[in-house]
């Protein structure tokens, strides 16, 4: 197997265009009413997996409070206009729905054979970010300005391709039915294609968007049945790559103070220990109701910095309390769930990997966000899927569930269980 | 797995073989995703429930700046509402400090223009600015560095304007009025060692009350250190106000939390007379000059030193203080607005007396003589007849020691009042020495020691419980003390018996071999009020109030009421008798008629020539304690007052003064004639009669901080007005913040976060 094979598309893969193109049809049909298209039993509406659609809306909507409530004070950032992150979140939420719709009507496995065009172009968008076009946030170079105050991040981006492309690549052979489980070869290959743009991330450096990368990959694997020797390999060559990162001192100096600061929080109280100082200190005094939304001294103080993208899960400590805290958690530990049942239910590999590649990215993300909000992580920048502002995340995370819900709708027992 | 999990994962049966594979991994990786979200969840559990009250208060000390307003002190009024403290308006300068830390220099241009306005040292005004810690030496800032520094309270004017018409000269620095201490000495009276004196709020305090769990003071107040302001610090301090302000983390106002106005403290009436309290500092004054001017022919042959002083005016029906005087004396207003260090060295300066002390109530001397009154009343309650005869020869001779009559005279068989009268030692020696023989000795199985149990029952040897801090005990110098002083001190004295000086040899010997004994000399001494024996000049008064009255012994105070700023009556405080002397009524007509034929016939009889005793009977005691290594203390103690009934107990006491009737004598008749209107020639003029009783009523304050004085008993009551206000009818003068009239809050917002 070459990686001419791998890379062609995948217009002969079975599974891909028969049945399920019939299936999709009422997706396109204009004639129906709404009314007939929700009330009919096999109408795509009805087909969707609403307890995975309901979290992500819901944590949005409340993410888009949470942004309004971090940034009203903050006039540097809006220009005087208190809501104008809580509008801009709601018009990322429209566009990354948007994207969703299409992403779930295009369906996963015409998406496909497009997988490495996905890779390549997220790939490109890396070392675009890494040439005079990029720009540094907080000692990454990581973001691409396309004007009009807009920014691109395409860390974001290229978790979708990594999924896609070695999805593609594990599943082939088994989806054909060739094979029970992923050859070595499609292993080896799915993990260079996974390791390039890696590579890249490190190089901005983003370690968050590269420990993300490594639980998917770990999650794509596991589902994909892949050998158990090649995820014992994985967490070797994660543990050379730790070591070798701390002995030829890969790290920069802001990563290392914040694993410094993680291991001992009364370092730098005044620079990299701060913003998880603050932002404990606004979790643990919102106690067990929470301050109220918009009453929250210290964010209404902005004592959190970065609390409407990586910290905004403070806000809803300390506003919102325990209980609405929970929730979060809840609603994503549900989100997950529901993830995990679409990747146990679907119909073919591809279908499984994907399905398992979107809930590690998410939980790993909103695990490492949340966590180091919390202080049981250390810092490193990454938004809370959903919840966070931020265009480039919000899109990606969208078009996640819209692969989750391409998956939900097209597997065999979607009408009975939806 | 199905078994374990069915509702979970109870549909995936499309690919066959591959199903259970497919589970069995899907449920790994839902463990894997469950127990990330349930870290999350235990530790949000730990941060906001079981932490949660803990990040709170940390949070809320990291948004809400206090700016505390302070509340007005209460005054200290006298008896009849003159104050004796004030508050003024202060032309407060205060420095920013956040302010000035973040000026690239740390501030010092601007403070060195600030020190040039203020016609200050520049490093006076640095080192008022800098925050106390260990190994920084006064002055710095107690308080929190986020409260403007106080740098001076009495800029002028115009260096007032000259600040705040220049602002962009003097960023962070701000000139306010405020409330101060203010002293306003009525008549002239000082009082310092009674009203006391304020300083910040400590640390240590602040920490104290918060493990109490009260609020009740802000890092800006000043709390009451010594005296008055002390004793009733929490009557006169009110609550200052704090206002919550809302802080972002750059130190921005971002809104107004909570208010509490500030309560202003209650005034304080004391049984203080003004006009007495001058006179009798004044007094004081005099006697100690007069020592000053008279040579010590029999013991150190120079002058009296006259290092020290005490005076006080008690009314013998209730304990009540109407003046107390300690010198030496100082400026109470040196504590204003923070005591400098030059002005701290001066109080308590050895060679100046440490005028900080207050000697009325803390300095301990030997009575000497004037102690015979509770000699005499020990004898004749223990039978040694009133009416028998006392040998009083020029000597006494016990165990191979000589004691002495005053000057080795001898009177032949005397009377105990003639004994009193002429001071007599020996006879009070003889009594003492029999006593002590009577108990058994040295080593008497259950000795009864009348004169120690009486002096014990007359107050001495413990505080007597005057509403003012630090009060001494004095000490008595009897058995169980002996046996104390030895255990203490046998290991020195051991070492000590090896000089090769025979006489200091012997005497070391004996004080370690048998030093707790007490001996026939010891008693003989105690008799007399000489030996080890102490009293505060406080105790002496209350000693002789109690004769006076007929034995009521009372607890002394000085505060008399609490009132509110708006003039109602908090709290009377009332005299309290703090028990009866046991000595019968026969023996205490005795001992009054002794001490009046003392002012008459006796010792005291030189000083109140031409009194008019039979109007205005006084009973004295004169005192001339000697002190090891040091010029004899002048004693004179009185009582007196109308023919009715005696008003006032009155002691005077010269440290280092020589003799009772010439150091102290004179000064506490004019301190009579003052208080009785009595003139030199003994002419008596009601008129004249500046306190012939103490006032019945309390000053009447009204609602709008005025002060009426109380009507007087004595007809005809003429007195010189005064320029400050009197105490004939009219208002006296009114502090300058009135209840309504708070001082001007001072606003100003905090800045830098408080991580």
């Amino acid at each position: 197997m070459n990686l001419n094979l791998r890379l062609r598309p995948a217009s002969r893969v079975a599974g891909f265009g028969t049945p399920d193109l019939g299936r999709l049809a009422p997706v396109f049909t204009p004639r129906r009413s709404i009314t007939r298209q929700i009330i009919q039993r096999d109408a795509p509406v009805r087909r969707l997996d609403w307890l995975l659609l309901g979290p992500a809306l819901v944590l949005s909507g409340v993410g888009s409070l949470l942004v309004w409530s971090a940034t009203r004070n903050r006039r540097g950032l809006t220009g005087g206009d208190p809501q104008f992150f809580f509008k801009r979140h709601l018009l990322n939420l429209v566009i990354g729905l948007v994207l969703a719709t299409a992403v779930a009507i295009i369906g996963h496995r015409r998406i496909r054979a497009f997988a490495p065009i996905v890779a390549i172009v997220a790939v490109l968008g890396l070392f675009a970010a890494l040439s005079p076009l990029g720009s540094t946030v907080n000692g990454a170079r990581a973001w691409i300005q396309i004007g009009a105050g807009f920014s691109l991040q395409p860390a974001e981006l290229v978790k979708l391709g990594i999924i896609l492309c070695m999805g593609m690549i594990l599943s082939e052979r088994v989806d054909t039915g060739d094979l029970a489980r992923p050859g070595d070869k499609a292993v080896f290959w799915a993990l260079v294609v996974a390791a390039l743009p890696m590579a890249v991330i490190m190089l901005m450096p983003d370690m968050g968007s590269v420990m993300v990368i490594a639980m998917i990959v770990l999650c794509v694997l596991l589902a994909s049945g892949a050998r158990a020797r090649w995820m014992v390999l994985m967490f070797a060559l994660a543990g050379a790559g730790a070591a070798a990162v701390v002995h030829f001192g890969l790290l920069s100096e802001y990563q290392i103070d914040r694993f410094r600061a993680f291991a001992d929080p009364s370092f730098d109280p005044g620079g990299v220990g701060y913003n998880t100082a603050m932002a404990r200190l606004a979790i643990g005094s919102g106690g067990l109701t929470g301050q109220g939304l918009f009453n929250g001294e210290q964010t209404g103080g902005s004592y959190v910095p970065e609390q409407q993208t990586d910290f905004v899960f403070s806000v809803a400590g300390e506003e919102l309390g325990f209980v609405g805290s929970a929730v979060i958690i809840g609603l994503f530990a549900l989100l997950l769930w529901r993830g995990i049942r679409i990747a146990l239910h679907a119909d073919d590999l591809f279908g499984t990997i994907v399905a398992a590649g979107v809930v590690g990215w998410f939980a790993f993300q909103a695990f490492e966000n949340m966590g180091m909000n919390l202080g049981i992580m250390p810092v490193a920048g990454l938004p809370l899927p959903f919840v966070s502002y931020g265009g480039s995340s919000m899109f990606a995370v969208w078009m996640g569930i819209g692969l989750l819900q391409s998956v939900h709708m097209r597997h065999a027992g979607a009408f009975k269980s939806a | 797995m199905r078994k374990r999990m069915p509702s979970l994962l109870n549909a995936g049966r499309s690919r066959g073989d591959g199903a259970h594979t497919v589970r069995a991994r899907m449920v790994i990786l839902l463990i894997l995703v469950l127990s990330l979200m349930i870290t999350l969840f235990g530790r949000l559990w730990y941060l906001q429930i079981r932490e949660g009250d803990h990040y709170a208060a940390a949070a809320s000390q990291n948004a809400i700046r206090d700016v505390v307003t302070p509340a007005v002190r209460g005054r200290i009024l006298d008896d009849k509402g003159r104050p004796l403290v004030n508050n003024r308006t202060a032309l407060v300068v205060s420095v920013s400090r956040t302010e000035l830390m973040r000026m690239p220099d740390l501030g010092t241009a601007v403070l060195t223009r600030l020190a040039k306005v203020l016609e200050l040292p520049v490093d006076e005004v640095k080192a008022r600015t800098r925050l106390c810690e260990r190994n920084v030496p006064k002055p710095c800032w107690n308080g929190s560095p986020y409260q403007p520094i106080p740098v001076t309270d009495n800029a002028t004017t115009e260096q007032a304007l000259t600040i705040m018409e220049h602002r962009e000269e003097f960023p962070g620095v701000t000139a306010e009025p405020t409330a101060v201490r203010q002293y306003p000495a009525p008549e002239g009276a000082n009082g310092a060692h009674v009203v006391g004196y304020l300083s910040p709020v400590s640390d240590d305090e602040l920490s104290k009350q918060k493990a109490e769990g009260k609020k009740d003071l802000q890092r800006a107040d000043e709390v009451g250190r010594s005296g008055l302001e002390r004793t009733y610090d929490a009557d006169l301090r009110g609550k200052s106000g704090v206002t919550g302000l809302s802080v972002d983390h750059l130190g921005r106002v971002t809104g107004t939390v909570s208010e509490t106005p500030p309560v202003a403290g209650n005034h304080l009436v004391t049984s203080i007379d003004a006009k007495i309290q001058a006179i009798t500092e004044q007094q004081l004054d005099e006697a100690m000059k007069r020592a000053r001017a008279t040579y010590d022919a029999g013991n150190t042959h120079k002058n009296f030193v006259a290092d020290a002083g005490a005076a006080v005016v008690m009314d013998v029906k209730t304990g009540r203080v109407i003046a107390m005087a300690s010198a030496p004396n100082y400026d109470p207003s040196v504590w204003v607005g923070g005591i400098s260090p030059q002005d701290y060295k001066a109080l308590t300066d050895e060679k100046a007396g440490v005028p900080l002390v207050s000697r009325a109530i803390q300095g301990q001397f030997a009575p000497g003589s004037i102690f015979k009154v509770v000699s005499t009343s020990a004898a004749a309650e223990s039978g040694y007849s009133t009416k028998a005869n006392y040998d009083c020869s020029p000597s006494i001779s016990v165990g191979g020691t000589t004691f002495n009559n005053l000057e080795s005279r001898g009177y032949g068989p005397i009377s105990l009042q003639r004994a009193l009268e002429v001071s007599c030692n020996t006879v009070f020696y003889g009594i003492g020495y029999d006593m002590w023989l009577k108990d058994g000795g040295i080593f008497g199985k259950t000795p009864k020691d009348p004169m120690v149990t009486m002096a014990k029952n007359y107050g001495l040897g413990a505080p007597s419980g005057i509403d003012l801090p630090g009060e001494s005990g004095g000490r008595i110098a009897d058995r169980a003390w002996k046996k104390r002083n030895w255990e203490q001190n046998k290991d020195t004295w051991c070492k000590q018996g090896n000089t090769g000086n025979e006489y200091v040899d012997k005497i070391a010997k004996e004080n370690c071999v048998d030093g707790w004994q007490f001996r026939a000399g010891d008693a003989i001494n105690f008799a007399i009020g000489q030996g080890d024996t102490t009293v505060t000049p406080l105790q002496m008064t209350r000693v002789y109030a109690a004769i006076a009255n007929g034995g009521t012994l009372w607890k002394p105070t000085i505060g008399k009421a609490v009132v509110s700023p708006d003039g109602k009556l908090v709290r009377e405080i009332e005299p309290q008798a703090a028990g009866k002397v046991p000595v019968g009524d026969a023996t205490m007509k005795y001992l009054q008629n002794a001490l009046i034929g003392v002012e008459m016939n006796g010792t005291a009889a030189g000083v109140f020539a031409n009194w008019p005793n039979a109007q205005m009977p006084i009973a004295a005691k004169t005192g001339t304690g000697s002190v090891y290594g040091k010029q004899s203390t002048s004693w004179f103690a009185t009582y007196g007052g109308p023919k009715d009934g005696p008003q006032y107990a009155v002691v005077m006491m010269v440290s280092q003064g020589g003799t009772g009737s010439g150091t102290s004598g004179p000064s506490v008749r004019k301190i009579y004639e003052a208080l009785l209107g009595v003139d030199e020639k003994g002419a008596i003029d009601p008129g004249k009669a500046l306190l012939p009783s103490p006032p019945a009523d309390l000053p009447h304050i009204q609602a709008d901080g005025t002060v009426t004085p109380v009507s007087f008993h004595a007809p005809s009551f003429v007195s010189p007005p005064h320029p400050l206000g009197d105490g004939d009818g009219r208002t006296v003068g009114v502090s300058a913040f009135g209840p309504g009239a708070l001082p001007p809050e001072r606003v100003t917002y905090r800045t830098g976060r408080g991580t």
